[in-house]
Protein backbone atom coordinates (compact mmCIF):
# COMPACT_ATOMS: atom_id res chain seq x y z
CA UNK A 1 0.00 0.00 0.00
CA UNK A 2 1.10 3.56 -0.67
CA UNK A 3 0.90 6.39 1.90
CA UNK A 4 -3.06 6.60 2.79
CA UNK A 5 -3.96 7.02 -0.55
CA UNK A 6 -6.66 3.16 -0.49
CA UNK A 7 -7.64 3.38 4.05
CA UNK A 8 -9.54 5.90 3.97
CA UNK A 9 -12.03 6.79 0.94
CA UNK A 10 -10.68 10.97 0.78
CA UNK A 11 -12.24 12.82 -1.66
CA UNK A 12 -10.67 12.89 -5.38
CA UNK A 13 -8.81 16.52 -5.07
CA UNK A 14 -6.88 15.55 -1.38
CA UNK A 15 -5.93 12.02 -3.15
CA UNK A 16 -4.22 14.05 -6.13
CA UNK A 17 -3.07 16.72 -3.38
CA UNK A 18 -0.96 13.43 -1.36
CA UNK A 19 0.07 12.17 -4.89
CA UNK A 20 1.67 15.18 -6.02
CA UNK A 21 3.05 15.66 -2.21
CA UNK A 22 4.68 12.39 -2.10
CA UNK A 23 5.93 13.50 -5.80
CA UNK A 24 7.72 15.86 -4.58
CA UNK A 25 8.83 14.75 -1.17
CA UNK A 26 10.25 11.27 -3.08
CA UNK A 27 12.11 13.77 -5.69
CA UNK A 28 14.16 15.05 -2.53
CA UNK A 29 14.88 12.21 -1.19
CA UNK A 30 18.31 11.05 -1.76
CA UNK A 31 18.85 7.85 -3.64
CA UNK A 32 21.38 5.16 -4.31
CA UNK A 33 23.18 6.82 -7.13
CA UNK A 34 26.51 5.70 -8.74
CA UNK A 35 25.60 2.39 -9.83
CA UNK A 36 27.31 1.72 -12.97
CA UNK A 37 24.82 -1.14 -14.58
CA UNK A 38 21.93 0.72 -15.58
CA UNK A 39 19.28 -2.02 -14.51
CA UNK A 40 20.54 -1.70 -11.73
CA UNK A 41 20.22 2.11 -11.71
CA UNK A 42 16.87 1.74 -12.74
CA UNK A 43 15.97 -0.68 -10.36
CA UNK A 44 17.10 1.74 -7.22
CA UNK A 45 15.28 4.48 -8.90
CA UNK A 46 11.87 2.23 -8.30
CA UNK A 47 12.73 0.86 -5.15
CA UNK A 48 13.16 4.97 -3.97
CA UNK A 49 9.87 5.05 -5.21
CA UNK A 50 11.30 8.27 -7.98
CA UNK A 51 10.81 8.85 -11.38
CA UNK A 52 12.14 7.74 -14.44
CA UNK A 53 12.84 10.05 -16.94
CA UNK A 54 12.92 10.40 -20.68
CA UNK A 55 16.57 10.34 -20.89
CA UNK A 56 17.63 7.81 -18.58
CA UNK A 57 18.37 4.56 -19.46
CA UNK A 58 15.15 1.98 -19.11
CA UNK A 59 14.32 -1.21 -19.93
CA UNK A 60 12.62 -1.85 -23.94
CA UNK A 61 10.12 -3.76 -22.37
CA UNK A 62 9.38 -0.75 -19.52
CA UNK A 63 9.06 1.59 -22.67
CA UNK A 64 6.68 -0.72 -25.02
CA UNK A 65 4.20 -0.92 -21.95
CA UNK A 66 4.27 2.54 -21.24
CA UNK A 67 3.84 3.83 -25.22
CA UNK A 68 1.28 0.79 -25.20
CA UNK A 69 -0.86 1.92 -22.39
CA UNK A 70 -0.27 6.09 -22.83
CA UNK A 71 -1.37 5.79 -26.10
CA UNK A 72 -4.66 3.75 -25.37
CA UNK A 73 -5.47 6.61 -22.41
CA UNK A 74 -4.57 9.20 -24.85
CA UNK A 75 -6.91 7.43 -27.76
CA UNK A 76 -9.58 6.71 -25.04
CA UNK A 77 -10.15 10.82 -24.42
CA UNK A 78 -10.51 11.81 -27.80
CA UNK A 79 -12.45 8.92 -29.00
CA UNK A 80 -14.32 9.76 -25.54
CA UNK A 81 -15.69 12.95 -26.85
CA UNK A 82 -17.83 11.28 -29.03
CA UNK A 83 -20.58 9.82 -27.11
CA UNK A 84 -20.86 13.15 -24.90
CA UNK A 85 -20.35 15.30 -28.07
CA UNK A 86 -23.05 13.67 -29.48
CA UNK A 87 -25.74 15.65 -27.25
CA UNK A 88 -24.40 19.35 -26.95
CA UNK A 89 -26.50 20.39 -29.66
CA UNK A 90 -29.33 19.07 -27.66
CA UNK A 91 -28.60 20.14 -24.15
CA UNK A 92 -31.78 21.23 -21.84
CA UNK A 93 -30.34 24.85 -21.37
CA UNK A 94 -27.87 26.98 -22.10
CA UNK A 95 -25.82 26.33 -18.72
CA UNK A 96 -25.76 23.34 -19.18
CA UNK A 97 -24.77 23.30 -23.36
CA UNK A 98 -21.96 25.43 -21.73
CA UNK A 99 -21.09 23.00 -19.26
CA UNK A 100 -20.64 20.31 -21.61
CA UNK A 101 -18.59 21.51 -24.07
CA UNK A 102 -16.26 22.64 -21.50
CA UNK A 103 -16.39 19.50 -20.69
CA UNK A 104 -15.54 17.96 -24.25
CA UNK A 105 -12.51 20.49 -24.59
CA UNK A 106 -11.22 18.98 -21.49
CA UNK A 107 -11.23 15.42 -22.61
CA UNK A 108 -9.35 16.87 -26.05
CA UNK A 109 -7.21 18.65 -23.71
CA UNK A 110 -6.78 15.55 -21.83
CA UNK A 111 -5.95 13.25 -24.76
CA UNK A 112 -3.14 16.26 -25.84
CA UNK A 113 -1.70 16.16 -22.50
CA UNK A 114 -1.26 12.37 -23.13
CA UNK A 115 0.22 12.32 -26.24
CA UNK A 116 2.29 14.80 -25.65
CA UNK A 117 4.20 12.30 -22.64
CA UNK A 118 4.26 9.15 -24.95
CA UNK A 119 6.33 11.31 -27.50
CA UNK A 120 8.73 11.38 -24.74
CA UNK A 121 9.39 7.94 -24.84
CA UNK A 122 10.29 8.07 -28.81
CA UNK A 123 7.19 7.91 -30.36
CA UNK A 124 5.86 10.18 -32.31
CA UNK A 125 2.06 11.90 -32.70
CA UNK A 126 1.90 11.16 -36.19
CA UNK A 127 2.36 7.22 -35.50
CA UNK A 128 0.36 7.49 -32.51
CA UNK A 129 -2.72 8.73 -34.67
CA UNK A 130 -1.93 6.21 -37.47
CA UNK A 131 -2.16 3.26 -35.01
CA UNK A 132 -5.81 4.58 -33.84
CA UNK A 133 -6.92 4.88 -37.21
CA UNK A 134 -5.57 1.35 -38.43
CA UNK A 135 -6.82 -0.49 -35.60
CA UNK A 136 -3.87 -1.37 -33.97
CA UNK A 137 -3.70 0.37 -30.83
CA UNK A 138 -7.16 0.56 -28.83
CA UNK A 139 -9.13 3.01 -27.28
CA UNK A 140 -11.60 2.01 -23.67
CA UNK A 141 -14.02 -0.22 -24.79
CA UNK A 142 -16.73 2.08 -22.52
CA UNK A 143 -17.08 4.67 -25.39
CA UNK A 144 -18.39 1.76 -27.83
CA UNK A 145 -22.12 1.87 -26.03
CA UNK A 146 -23.89 4.88 -27.46
CA UNK A 147 -25.24 7.57 -25.34
CA UNK A 148 -29.35 7.17 -25.81
CA UNK A 149 -30.95 10.01 -23.67
CA UNK A 150 -30.11 13.34 -21.80
CA UNK A 151 -29.35 11.38 -18.37
CA UNK A 152 -26.43 9.67 -20.16
CA UNK A 153 -24.37 12.43 -19.75
CA UNK A 154 -25.14 12.36 -16.02
CA UNK A 155 -24.38 8.82 -16.08
CA UNK A 156 -20.79 8.95 -18.05
CA UNK A 157 -20.09 12.12 -15.92
CA UNK A 158 -21.15 9.77 -12.70
CA UNK A 159 -19.82 6.29 -13.40
CA UNK A 160 -17.55 6.80 -16.14
CA UNK A 161 -15.48 9.29 -15.28
CA UNK A 162 -15.76 7.77 -11.65
CA UNK A 163 -14.54 4.71 -13.05
CA UNK A 164 -11.42 6.36 -14.66
CA UNK A 165 -10.42 8.76 -11.36
CA UNK A 166 -10.91 5.49 -9.29
CA UNK A 167 -7.88 4.06 -12.21
CA UNK A 168 -6.32 6.98 -12.77
CA UNK A 169 -5.66 8.71 -9.05
CA UNK A 170 -3.12 5.67 -8.64
CA UNK A 171 -1.23 6.47 -11.95
CA UNK A 172 -0.83 10.40 -10.74
CA UNK A 173 2.41 7.63 -9.10
CA UNK A 174 3.30 6.21 -11.64
CA UNK A 175 6.98 5.56 -11.82
CA UNK A 176 7.54 7.34 -15.20
CA UNK A 177 8.02 11.10 -14.76
CA UNK A 178 5.94 12.78 -17.59
CA UNK A 179 2.58 10.13 -17.37
CA UNK A 180 2.84 10.66 -13.44
CA UNK A 181 2.71 14.57 -14.15
CA UNK A 182 -0.05 14.49 -16.87
CA UNK A 183 -2.05 12.19 -14.83
CA UNK A 184 -2.00 15.06 -11.77
CA UNK A 185 -3.07 17.45 -13.75
CA UNK A 186 -5.50 15.38 -15.56
CA UNK A 187 -7.05 14.08 -12.42
CA UNK A 188 -7.36 18.06 -10.54
CA UNK A 189 -9.44 19.06 -13.86
CA UNK A 190 -11.64 15.57 -14.12
CA UNK A 191 -13.31 16.37 -10.31
CA UNK A 192 -15.25 18.71 -12.29
CA UNK A 193 -16.41 16.23 -14.68
CA UNK A 194 -17.53 13.87 -12.01
CA UNK A 195 -19.42 16.11 -9.97
CA UNK A 196 -21.16 17.57 -12.98
CA UNK A 197 -22.73 14.39 -14.34
CA UNK A 198 -23.99 13.76 -10.46
CA UNK A 199 -25.72 16.75 -10.69
CA UNK A 200 -26.97 16.32 -13.81
CA UNK A 201 -28.61 13.11 -12.13
CA UNK A 202 -29.29 14.39 -8.70
CA UNK A 203 -31.38 17.67 -10.33
CA UNK A 204 -33.20 14.17 -12.92
CA UNK A 205 -34.22 12.15 -9.86
CA UNK A 206 -35.61 14.58 -8.20
CA UNK A 207 -37.68 15.82 -10.82
CA UNK A 208 -40.79 14.35 -12.47
CA UNK A 209 -41.46 10.95 -12.19
CA UNK A 210 -40.53 11.24 -15.94
CA UNK A 211 -37.23 12.23 -14.98
CA UNK A 212 -36.36 10.12 -12.17
CA UNK A 213 -37.01 7.24 -14.58
CA UNK A 214 -34.69 8.31 -17.29
CA UNK A 215 -31.98 8.74 -14.57
CA UNK A 216 -33.04 4.99 -13.12
CA UNK A 217 -32.87 3.50 -17.23
CA UNK A 218 -29.16 5.53 -17.38
CA UNK A 219 -27.79 4.02 -14.35
CA UNK A 220 -29.24 0.61 -15.45
CA UNK A 221 -27.53 0.56 -18.82
CA UNK A 222 -24.41 1.97 -17.44
CA UNK A 223 -23.56 0.39 -14.10
CA UNK A 224 -21.71 -2.73 -15.36
CA UNK A 225 -20.22 -1.64 -18.95
CA UNK A 226 -18.33 0.96 -16.06
CA UNK A 227 -17.66 -1.93 -13.56
CA UNK A 228 -16.03 -3.56 -16.96
CA UNK A 229 -13.60 -0.79 -17.40
CA UNK A 230 -11.16 -1.61 -14.60
CA UNK A 231 -10.49 -4.93 -17.30
CA UNK A 232 -10.61 -8.55 -16.48
CA UNK A 233 -10.43 -10.26 -13.11
CA UNK A 234 -6.99 -10.59 -11.79
CA UNK A 235 -6.68 -14.55 -12.97
CA UNK A 236 -6.81 -13.46 -16.26
CA UNK A 237 -5.25 -9.72 -16.31
CA UNK A 238 -1.74 -10.10 -18.86
CA UNK A 239 -0.17 -7.26 -18.07
CA UNK A 240 -0.65 -6.63 -14.54
CA UNK A 241 2.15 -8.59 -12.65
CA UNK A 242 5.04 -6.97 -14.91
CA UNK A 243 3.23 -3.59 -15.06
CA UNK A 244 3.20 -3.47 -10.79
CA UNK A 245 6.80 -4.42 -10.85
CA UNK A 246 7.53 -1.61 -12.72
CA UNK A 247 5.07 0.60 -10.69
CA UNK A 248 3.23 1.76 -13.56
CA UNK A 249 0.44 0.01 -12.16
CA UNK A 250 -0.30 0.28 -7.84
CA UNK A 251 -3.32 -1.69 -7.72
CA UNK A 252 -5.07 -4.99 -9.39
CA UNK A 253 -7.47 -4.49 -11.39
CA UNK A 254 -10.27 -6.19 -8.65
CA UNK A 255 -9.38 -4.12 -6.22
CA UNK A 256 -9.69 -1.18 -7.98
CA UNK A 257 -13.35 -2.59 -9.12
CA UNK A 258 -14.47 -3.19 -4.83
CA UNK A 259 -13.09 0.56 -4.33
CA UNK A 260 -15.35 2.02 -7.24
CA UNK A 261 -18.34 -0.33 -6.13
CA UNK A 262 -17.81 1.11 -2.28
CA UNK A 263 -17.87 4.60 -3.18
CA UNK A 264 -21.29 4.75 -5.36
CA UNK A 265 -22.74 2.65 -3.19
CA UNK A 266 -23.59 5.50 -0.72
CA UNK A 267 -23.48 7.88 -3.59
CA UNK A 268 -26.40 6.16 -4.80
CA UNK A 269 -28.66 6.55 -2.25
CA UNK A 270 -27.89 10.43 -1.65
CA UNK A 271 -28.69 10.45 -5.58
CA UNK A 272 -32.33 7.94 -4.34
CA UNK A 273 -31.39 6.01 -7.36
CA UNK A 274 -30.72 1.97 -6.88
CA UNK A 275 -27.30 0.13 -8.65
CA UNK A 276 -28.96 -2.33 -10.52
CA UNK A 277 -27.41 -6.04 -8.89
CA UNK A 278 -29.60 -8.01 -6.34
CA UNK A 279 -26.95 -9.42 -4.61
CA UNK A 280 -25.21 -5.92 -3.94
CA UNK A 281 -25.29 -6.15 0.36
CA UNK A 282 -22.10 -4.99 2.94
CA UNK A 283 -20.21 -8.13 3.85
CA UNK A 284 -19.74 -7.67 7.29
CA UNK A 285 -16.74 -9.75 7.32
CA UNK A 286 -14.81 -8.07 4.84
CA UNK A 287 -15.88 -4.51 5.56
CA UNK A 288 -16.83 -4.68 1.24
CA UNK A 289 -19.61 -4.52 -0.42
CA UNK A 290 -20.62 -7.62 -2.12
CA UNK A 291 -21.64 -7.58 -5.62
CA UNK A 292 -22.13 -9.01 -9.15
CA UNK A 293 -19.16 -8.77 -11.89
CA UNK A 294 -19.73 -7.28 -14.69
CA UNK A 295 -20.17 -9.69 -18.22
CA UNK A 296 -16.22 -10.51 -19.32
CA UNK A 297 -17.35 -12.30 -22.31
CA UNK A 298 -19.50 -9.13 -23.54
CA UNK A 299 -16.04 -6.88 -22.47
CA UNK A 300 -14.28 -9.76 -24.88
CA UNK A 301 -16.72 -9.31 -27.77
CA UNK A 302 -16.65 -5.31 -27.12
CA UNK A 303 -12.89 -5.31 -27.01
CA UNK A 304 -12.35 -7.43 -30.17
CA UNK A 305 -14.28 -4.97 -31.98
CA UNK A 306 -18.13 -5.78 -31.78
CA UNK A 307 -19.64 -3.79 -29.22
CA UNK A 308 -22.59 -1.83 -30.29
CA UNK A 309 -20.45 1.58 -31.61
CA UNK A 310 -17.10 0.40 -32.44
CA UNK A 311 -17.43 1.12 -35.92
CA UNK A 312 -19.50 4.10 -35.82
CA UNK A 313 -17.01 5.79 -33.32
CA UNK A 314 -13.90 4.55 -35.55
CA UNK A 315 -15.72 5.66 -38.73
CA UNK A 316 -16.38 8.93 -37.21
CA UNK A 317 -12.90 9.58 -36.09
CA UNK A 318 -11.53 8.86 -39.54
CA UNK A 319 -13.78 10.87 -41.23
CA UNK A 320 -12.83 13.86 -39.06
CA UNK A 321 -9.22 12.98 -39.49
CA UNK A 322 -9.23 13.28 -43.62
CA UNK A 323 -12.28 15.75 -43.32
CA UNK A 324 -9.59 17.75 -41.38
CA UNK A 325 -6.48 17.40 -43.40
CA UNK A 326 -6.66 20.94 -45.39
CA UNK A 327 -6.67 22.56 -42.02
CA UNK A 328 -3.49 20.90 -41.64
CA UNK A 329 -1.87 21.50 -45.04
CA UNK A 330 -3.15 24.77 -45.09
CA UNK A 331 -1.38 25.69 -41.69
CA UNK A 332 1.94 24.14 -43.02
CA UNK A 333 1.72 26.33 -46.38
CA UNK A 334 0.85 29.20 -43.97
CA UNK A 335 4.10 28.32 -41.97
CA UNK A 336 6.48 27.85 -44.94
CA UNK A 337 5.58 31.37 -46.04
CA UNK A 338 5.92 32.95 -43.71
CA UNK A 339 9.84 31.23 -43.08
CA UNK A 340 10.72 32.33 -46.40
CA UNK A 341 13.64 35.23 -46.54
CA UNK A 342 12.71 38.19 -46.70
CA UNK A 343 13.43 39.57 -50.37
CA UNK A 344 12.93 36.09 -51.70
CA UNK A 345 10.72 35.41 -54.61
CA UNK A 346 6.89 35.70 -53.67
CA UNK B 1 29.72 40.05 -32.52
CA UNK B 2 27.89 38.78 -29.32
CA UNK B 3 26.84 35.11 -29.13
CA UNK B 4 23.45 34.23 -29.02
CA UNK B 5 21.17 33.87 -25.96
CA UNK B 6 19.45 30.81 -24.59
CA UNK B 7 16.52 30.29 -21.99
CA UNK B 8 17.87 27.75 -19.66
CA UNK B 9 15.45 25.07 -18.11
CA UNK B 10 17.02 23.19 -14.84
CA UNK B 11 15.23 19.95 -13.05
CA UNK B 12 15.90 20.66 -9.56
CA UNK B 13 15.30 17.12 -9.06
CA UNK B 14 14.25 13.43 -10.48
CA UNK B 15 10.57 13.53 -10.50
CA UNK B 16 10.10 17.76 -10.70
CA UNK B 17 9.28 19.17 -14.40
CA UNK B 18 12.15 21.71 -15.80
CA UNK B 19 11.33 25.37 -14.79
CA UNK B 20 13.07 28.22 -15.74
CA UNK B 21 15.75 29.75 -14.24
CA UNK B 22 17.51 32.46 -16.82
CA UNK B 23 19.15 32.88 -19.46
CA UNK B 24 23.28 32.51 -20.81
CA UNK B 25 24.63 33.90 -23.64
CA UNK B 26 26.98 31.18 -25.73
CA UNK B 27 28.45 30.69 -29.25
CA UNK B 28 26.28 27.32 -29.46
CA UNK B 29 24.02 24.99 -27.68
CA UNK B 30 27.43 22.76 -26.42
CA UNK B 31 28.95 25.90 -24.76
CA UNK B 32 25.15 26.99 -23.57
CA UNK B 33 24.71 23.93 -21.41
CA UNK B 34 28.21 24.30 -20.21
CA UNK B 35 27.49 28.12 -18.92
CA UNK B 36 24.54 27.16 -17.78
CA UNK B 37 25.55 24.42 -15.04
CA UNK B 38 28.41 26.80 -13.97
CA UNK B 39 25.88 29.87 -13.84
CA UNK B 40 23.03 28.37 -12.50
CA UNK B 41 23.69 25.07 -10.83
CA UNK B 42 26.97 25.25 -9.01
CA UNK B 43 24.98 24.49 -5.49
CA UNK B 44 23.83 21.28 -7.21
CA UNK B 45 20.62 22.90 -7.79
CA UNK B 46 20.05 20.67 -10.67
CA UNK B 47 19.76 17.06 -12.03
CA UNK B 48 19.38 17.92 -15.92
CA UNK B 49 19.48 21.25 -17.62
CA UNK B 50 17.88 22.65 -21.30
CA UNK B 51 19.08 25.23 -23.14
CA UNK B 52 16.53 26.52 -25.91
CA UNK B 53 17.67 29.26 -28.20
CA UNK B 54 15.82 32.58 -26.90
CA UNK B 55 14.53 33.50 -30.55
CA UNK B 56 13.42 29.99 -30.95
CA UNK B 57 10.55 31.25 -27.92
CA UNK B 58 7.34 32.73 -29.39
CA UNK B 59 5.93 34.74 -26.38
CA UNK B 60 2.11 36.48 -25.78
CA UNK B 61 2.55 39.97 -25.58
CA UNK B 62 1.87 41.96 -22.25
CA UNK B 63 -0.42 44.50 -23.92
CA UNK B 64 -3.09 41.57 -25.40
CA UNK B 65 -2.88 40.09 -22.25
CA UNK B 66 -6.71 40.65 -21.38
CA UNK B 67 -7.85 39.77 -24.36
CA UNK B 68 -6.03 36.70 -24.94
CA UNK B 69 -7.00 35.20 -21.49
CA UNK B 70 -10.43 36.49 -21.41
CA UNK B 71 -11.86 33.73 -22.55
CA UNK B 72 -11.42 31.95 -19.53
CA UNK B 73 -12.62 34.51 -17.22
CA UNK B 74 -16.30 33.90 -17.23
CA UNK B 75 -16.33 30.27 -17.17
CA UNK B 76 -16.78 29.18 -13.30
CA UNK B 77 -18.57 25.83 -14.36
CA UNK B 78 -14.86 24.63 -15.69
CA UNK B 79 -14.18 24.54 -11.18
CA UNK B 80 -15.46 21.44 -9.26
CA UNK B 81 -16.74 24.28 -6.45
CA UNK B 82 -19.33 25.03 -8.75
CA UNK B 83 -21.23 22.34 -8.44
CA UNK B 84 -23.40 22.07 -4.77
CA UNK B 85 -22.60 18.35 -3.60
CA UNK B 86 -25.61 17.04 -1.67
CA UNK B 87 -25.75 16.63 2.01
CA UNK B 88 -23.94 12.56 2.50
CA UNK B 89 -22.60 12.88 -0.33
CA UNK B 90 -18.94 11.37 0.15
CA UNK B 91 -16.02 10.88 -2.18
CA UNK B 92 -16.50 13.38 -4.89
Amino acid sequence: MYGNDFGELSGLLDQVDEAEKALVAAAHRDADAGADDPQTYFDGVLAADQKIEPRDWMPDAYRKTLIRQIAQHAHSEIIGMQPEGNWITRAPSLKRKAILLAKVQDEAGHGLYLYAAAETLGISRDELVQLLLEGRQKYSSIFNYPTLTWADMGAIGWLVDGAAIVNQVPLCRCSYGPYARAMIRICKEESFHQRQGFEILHTLAHGTPAQHAMAQDAIDRWWYPSLAMFGPPDADSTHSEQSMAWGIKRFSNDDLRQRFVDMCVGQAEVLGLRLPDDELRLNAETGHYDYTQPDFDELMQVIKGNGPCNRQRMAHRRRAHDEGAWVREAAEAYAAKRAQPVGAAA
Amino acid sequence: MSSPLWEVFVRPRRGLSHTHVGSVHAPDADMALRNARDVYTRRQEGVSIWVVPAAAITASSPDEKDAFFDPAADKVYRHPTFYDVPEGAKHL
